[in-house]
């Protein structure tokens, strides 16, 4: 391969190409946002809101490209490699399919899953007029619905949408940030997104209480087509190396109340050599030693 | 009526305090799932499908209901988390998130550890580790320290050497200069021949290229071609026994245990060489003294010191002796037989070799 034998000649392109390359801890995964043949004003009002949503993890493309996604991927996997993005979300319209979005991913620059969506209502971001809340916000995400796990393809969506809307994986978070969520309804063979703007008001005690103001892009979306990996491709996606895996300690164990037990191992010990209790007046003297020593019948004596 | 008046204000005061304190807990039939990691919750309630049906904002209002009591018992629990102030007294609340729970797919595969090189293997094998180089090199004309290589190094611009001696047995007619650079470009170039066949080599380990096509495709290297050879050989009536060789050609002896590894002596054969090996074999069960097999014992000891010294210096620096200082101090060995890493000579019969 070129990427091979063809080694970069500077740093800023050795760094470029070791983004790129597949690692133990990866990167926040790219979003890239197309516009079909025909799309229409609907259709890109919803692209450019997502795009506002997952703003800095997000390419939005402002040409169209005439392309069918579920006939021929080529396409979309040479766009992937090109920006790097293994998420992406197509947007399309025409009779058959009005306002259609296509949400997808990819597994090394091959997609891996595609379900087609149609977007039956939209409030856009700048038609709900209040404050909204800072761009790259991690949002909190809730799936309402049973549907949402008995269903196949519901369940590859749902893990989809959490892929989709996750952003970058954090190890502490402030908590008065948590001002966004994305709220999931799946009822009646439709699926109802919302946005929401969270307010944290005084309560009695430390837990606030929430109130929500509805901020975002609301969607009405109803599931039509849907192009899913076979079990074992998706069961190769998810594998994790081995590397990721927390070292073991060993000797610790914890219990379901919280407790931390440790484990000691002892050598055999010689009990008649134990340290216990002096009592001084059991003490032998040295006198009742010798004589026990030789034989004799060991004196009790009292102490003074 | 004043007393009224105030009991009236204290009991509206004590219900406004239960209100609040009742405020954040959400009654929900099943328990959600969390996903703190994620900031993920999942909610398995089957939702009122009656009320959302109709449109308008009393759907609207139903799904934010829901949505406030779905985020109300998400951020109770992630206000739950070990919390500290960030930056001091003064700074803002920051809670740890454990690590994500819910799988999602990779966006590449798991990167896979490349296979070693030619000189990677060669170097295992002979037990040669890497000796760290010093990055600067005391200049003895200059009196500093310089670079080891590369710009200002010391021993000064290897370009502008003026002075090319004329070595023992060369031809003094030859132009040393123009020798001096067409060794550098050929070193060059075989560098980087080595480097792509590495490469190459690597490439066809991860990809698992199938079986060879047997007509030549000028790709190919020396192994390919040989196996090739082979199976062309074999592909014959007879299975290659009267092909006609070329020159050079080693003569192969025909497997005619057909990739069998392990080969058993016939039931009923030579009784004279079956007693002999049977009697051999008890001898050496009986004797007291081990029988040793001092290639494969050398083996054995000189793995084991190089696991331990691996261990031992995983954390420090590794001494300059290295494995060869080593190795050529131990009296008794000789040079000859501590790199004996080859297959075990015949010298035993069937039986002794075997016997660890």
């Amino acid at each position: 391969l070129i990427c091979c034998y063809r080694k970069p000649k500077t740093k800023r392109a050795k760094r470029f190409l070791e983004k790129r390359e597949p690692k133990l801890n990866e990167n926040t995964k790219n979003a890239m946002l197309i516009k079909g043949g025909n799309a229409n004003l609907t259709v890109t009002e919803v692209l450019k809101d997502i795009y506002a949503v997952k703003k800095p993890f997000a390419v939005l493309y402002k040409r169209k490209n005439i392309t069918r996604p579920f006939e021929d991927q080529t396409s979309l996997e040479f766009f992937s490699k090109k920006s790097d993005c293994s998420l992406f979300l197509f947007g399309s319209h025409n009779k058959k399919r009005p306002n259609n979005l296509i949400i997808g991913r990819m597994f090394d620059y091959h997609v891996l899953d595609m379900i087609e969506l149609g977007v039956e209502k939209f409030v856009a971001l700048k038609d709900i007029k209040n404050s909204k809340c800072p761009e790259g916000t991690k949002p909190m995400l809730i799936f309402a619905g049973d549907v949402f796990d008995v269903n196949e393809e519901y369940r590859r969506l749902k893990s989809l949408l959490i892929d989709f809307f996750r952003g970058p994986t954090v190890p502490n978070i402030r908590l008065a940030g948590l001002e966004y969520v994305l709220h999931f309804t799946a009822v009646d063979g439709k699926i109802y997104m919302r946005s929401y703007k969270v307010l944290l008001k005084k309560s009695g005690c430390k837990i606030p209480r929430i109130e929500l103001e509805e901020m975002g892009p609301s969607l009405d979306l109803v599931m039509r087509r849907t192009h899913l990996a076979s079990d074992d491709l998706y069961k190769l996606s998810l594998k994790q190396p081995k590397g990721l895996k927390p070292k073991k300690k060993k000797n610790i164990s914890h219990d379901a109340l919280g407790t931390t037990y440790g484990r000691i191992h002892m050598q055999k010990q010689d009990l008649s050599k134990l340290q216990t209790r002096k009592m001084k007046g059991l003490k032998k003297r040295p006198a009742e030693k010798s004589a026990q020593d030789d034989g004799a019948t060991p004196k009790k004596s009292k102490s003074a | 009526m004043a007393a009224v008046r105030v009991e009236a204000m204290l009991a509206a005061a004590e219900e406004q305090e239960a209100e609040k304190r009742r405020s954040i807990t959400v009654e929900k039939e099943l328990e959600l799932e969390y996903d703190l990691g994620n900031l993920l919750a999942v909610d398995r309630n089957p939702p009122p499908a009656a009320a959302l049906r109709g449109a308008g904002p009393r759907r609207e209002a139903l799904l934010r209901a829901l949505a406030r009591d779905n985020t109300q018992l998400l951020v109770s629990r992630l206000w739950e988390l070990p919390a500290e102030r960030a930056g001091g007294a003064g700074g803002p609340l920051v809670a740890q998130l454990p690590e994500p729970t819910f799988r999602l797919p990779r966006e590449k595969p798991a990167p896979k550890p490349r296979p070693p090189t030619r000189w990677e293997q060669f170097a295992r094998l002979k037990g040669i580790r890497r000796k760290k180089k010093t990055s600067l090199v005391w200049d003895e004309q200059a009196k500093e320290w310089r670079r080891r290589w590369g710009y200002r190094r010391a021993g000064g611009d290897p370009s502008r050497a003026w002075l090319a001696e004329v070595p023992a047995g060369a031809d003094p007619e030859e132009d040393q200069f123009a020798r001096l650079r067409r060794e550098k470009r050929e070193r060059v170039a075989r560098n980087e021949l080595n480097r792509l066949r590495n490469l190459a080599r690597a490439h066809r380990a991860g990809s698992a290229v199938p079986a060879a096509p047997l007509h030549p495709t000028g790709h190919q290297d020396r192994d390919e071609l040989r196996r090739v050879a082979r199976v062309a050989r074999v592909s014959t009536a007879s299975l290659g026994r009267f092909q006609p060789r070329l020159p050079k050609e080693p003569a192969e002896p025909p497997s005619r245990s057909g990739g069998k590894k392990r080969r058993f002596q016939p039931l009923l054969g030579n009784l004279a060489a079956e007693r002999s090996r049977q009697l051999e074999l008890l001898r050496d069960m009986g004797s007291k003294k081990p029988v040793l097999d001092i290639t494969r014992a050398v083996n054995k000891q000189l793995r084991q010191e190089e696991a331990e010294a691996a261990a031992a210096n995983k954390g420090k620096k590794q001494s300059k002796r290295g494995k060869r200082g080593r190795r050529q101090q131990r009296p008794g060995r000789s040079g000859k037989k501590s790199g004996a890493r080859r297959q075990p000579q015949q010298q035993k019969p069937a039986g002794g070799g075997r016997r660890k």
